[in-house]
């Protein structure tokens, strides 16, 4: 009765539009639905039912063998199964424990963490305690960018709310557990999302990461087995435990279980958060839940995971959203940030963009990482530029390689993805850049040649904003433009209320 | 002026000297080191040698660390901002859809470049690791406010009436 008057509420608030038909909610299950500052909606929506029976019926063996049996994976992006994970805290024997929140959500294009914590910040203090429970743990950690202020201001709230109801707190809820949540803040290093990295980083260090083993769950915060999990994973578990393993199993595929949260964005009608089972197709979320492109123009690529994630082609858009498929597609499927494509975007501008992010958020820790991104990049600056030299491309794949296999982390390991998968996918766009100095999708400003049309006024505007005075023209008459003077900045065709300047970019004749 | 300005400082440096006597009484004080900083650049706007030093001389910590705690992290500045922060998100969504035009506009219209703040003190520029508003690319945060659905019209109007605003603002205050 209630779980309809839910879906009835849902469907009030959302619609019954496509976008919502083909998702299916858990870890954003109360997002927009109840008042995250309110615990009452909360706990009327089935809220802390998860950690009562926690904490009345089961052992904390028994936790560990749910989470274990439902075949849940860390929703960060690495994949790895959470409830081994849980195992090999709890079987650690220590007189202190860490639960860690990993709410640094780093990867540009995504924010499922973030609206997760500023729509539903209860679910994940609910899954922080049974974490506690499950391990043997009495703190918690969460672990929160600062670039998000209403997310901090609504979590400080949920838990000072669930310490006042005792969901959190000394003998919570009568029993014998006790544990309590703190705050901490990142402050803008990509890096940190990285758990050795972040757990330094709560220390107060600067956030370079550790060579593993030890693994965290051995020696993770203040030396102490911790346990680290993303906020979506965190997310997850309340409905797991009142569901249960079977309902949970049946939702997705052979090894991903239950849903991931994408983070649509780019040239797509419906951008946002879709939460879809797993295994749907790309084709499916990108048109059927996202709507396609807008504005008729071509899909061209889907880049997931981020910086540490690859472009795929409309020849992979059968490829099913998991785990293991995503990696053989060559991407990954990351934090779920999802951003498409099409035409107007060259795909070289898209690789040095994401090894820009990269190079700049490098550590500096390890050398293949610091100065083989760097070297990569001062490679594809090259090209774009106009300069690249034959064997640049090949370069560019042997350095990837070797970054790949030689960093200390998961940021350098996957900083050349976008590299790599861009050029397997698009060769020739590199080719076009390199050997004929063209740029297909007329965006590298160095290879663009700037033209002025019949549509030209003569207004002046172009002329007066050339740096280098290479417009010439009477006023009211049309003008052009000397290309042997252009620098090609740009200024002329941003100050043309006319759309009197063409850009274009054609194959140059080899001297 | 100038005592105004010095008994500011001295205001900004006792209440922080309270929040880490608030800190120190925690157990394992030093690693709130990132959180004392977050309240430092709060108080002050950016984190000068001063205050470093403050935070260095009251937490008991090597002034080394704190500064190599203080470059390792994008958020915060070691130089004053103006009035008016404008950070353009560089995140992919964004760049997608043009943030580079949009960040262009600026650059051109306040003639600064990144990282650097107008001679009047009113608005400075930096560059923004995704800010998590994907769907309305491109975006840019001034302050603490959000600016959605931008091109280069749309962020020179804004500017503009920022700066109205500013002189309205000075008017009163005469």
């Amino acid at each position: 009765m209630e779980k309809q008057m839910f879906t009835d509420r849902f469907a009030s608030v959302f619609g019954t539009e496509s976008f919502f038909k083909k998702q299916k909610r858990i870890a954003l299950k109360n997002c927009g639905l109840i008042d995250p500052e309110n615990i009452n909606d909360y706990i009327y929506a089935d809220g802390y039912k998860a950690l009562g029976t926690v904490l009345t019926k089961m052992t904390p063996k028994d936790v560990v063998e749910t989470v274990k049996a439902s075949g849940l994976r860390g929703r960060g992006g690495a994949g790895f199964p959470t409830g081994r994970k849980w195992e090999l805290t709890a079987q650690q024997e220590s007189d202190e424990k860490f639960v860690v929140c990993n709410a640094d959500e780093g990867d540009p294009g995504a924010f499922m963490d973030r609206s997760v914590v500023e729509g539903d910040p209860h679910t994940v203090i609910e899954g922080m305690a049974i974490g506690g429970y499950a391990i043997g743990s009495s703190k918690g950690v969460v672990y929160i960018r600062a670039e998000y202020p209403l997310a901090i201001k609504r979590l400080i709230k949920a838990i000072d709310d669930a310490r006042k109801e005792n969901f959190l707190g000394k003998n919570i809820l009568g029993s014998n557990f006790s544990f309590d949540i703190e705050i901490r803040y990142g402050a803008g290093a990509f890096v940190c999302g990285e758990e050795t990295a972040l757990i330094r980083s709560i220390e107060g260090l600067r956030g370079m990461p550790k060579s593993r083993p030890p693994f965290p769950a051995a020696k993770g915060l203040f030396g102490k087995p911790t346990l680290v999990n993303n906020v979506e994973t965190w997310a997850n578990i309340s409905s797991i435990i009142v569901n249960g393993v079977d309902w949970f199993s049946s939702i997705g595929i052979d090894k991903s279980k239950g849903t991931k949260v994408f983070a649509l964005a780019g040239k797509i009608v419906n951008t946002g958060l879709a939460e879809v089972p797993m295994g749907m197709t790309l084709r499916e979320i990108i048109y059927d839940v996202g709507g396609g492109i807008p504005n008729g123009k071509k899909f061209k690529a889907v880049q997931t995971g981020g910086p540490s994630g690859g472009c795929l082609t409309d020849k992979m858009l059968d490829t099913k959203i998991d785990y293991e498929s995503l990696m053989q597609a060559g991407s990954i499927m990351g934090s779920g940030g999802m951003i498409v494509i099409d035409e107007d975007s060259c795909m070289v501008n898209i690789a040095k963009f994401f090894l820009q992010f990269t190079q700049d958020e490098s550590c500096g820790k390890c050398i293949p990482c610091r100065e083989g991104t760097k070297r990569m990049l001062e490679i594809l600056t090259r090209i774009t530029d106009g300069e690249g030299k034959p064997g640049d491309i090949e370069k560019l794949e042997e350095l990837g390689n070797v970054i790949k296999k030689a960093s200390l982390c998961g940021l350098g390991q996957s900083a050349p993805n976008p590299v790599l998968s861009t050029i397997k996918n698009f060769r020739e766009e590199y080719e076009e850049h390199v050997y004929q100095k063209k740029c297909r999708a007329v965006v590298c400003e160095k290879l663009i040649t700037y033209t002025i049309n019949d549509k030209c006024i003569g207004c002046s505007a172009c002329r007066r904003a050339c740096p280098v005075v290479a417009i010439k023209g009477a006023p009211k008459e049309a003008h052009s433009i000397q290309q042997e003077l252009c620098i090609k900045c740009g200024k002329c065709f941003r100050s043309c209320k006319f759309h009197a300047i063409d850009k274009t970019s054609e194959a140059k004749e080899q001297k | 002026m100038h005592t105004t300005l010095h008994h500011n400082q001295q205001e900004i440096n006792n209440q922080l000297k309270i929040f880490i006597d608030e800190i120190k009484k925690r157990e394992r004080s030093d690693s709130h080191l990132i959180t004392i900083l977050h309240k430092a650049q709060e108080l002050n706007g950016y984190l000068s040698k001063e205050i470093m030093d403050l935070v260095a001389e009251e937490m008991q910590i090597p002034t080394s660390v704190i500064w190599g705690v203080a470059t390792f992290y994008h958020y915060f500045k070691l130089s004053p901002i103006g009035k008016y922060n404008i950070s353009v998100c560089m995140g992919t969504a964004c760049y997608v859809k043009g943030a580079s035009e949009v960040l262009e506009t600026i650059k051109e219209t306040l003639e600064i470049e990144i990282g650097e703040t107008t001679e009047d003190m009113m608005f400075s520029l930096q560059e923004a690791r995704c800010i998590g508003a994907c769907g309305l690319a491109p975006v840019a945060m001034i302050n603490d406010k959000i600016y959605g659905e931008l091109n280069p019209k749309k962020i020179v109007d804004i500017i503009n009436k920022l700066k109205e605003e500013a002189l309205e603002e000075e008017k009163i205050v005469q």
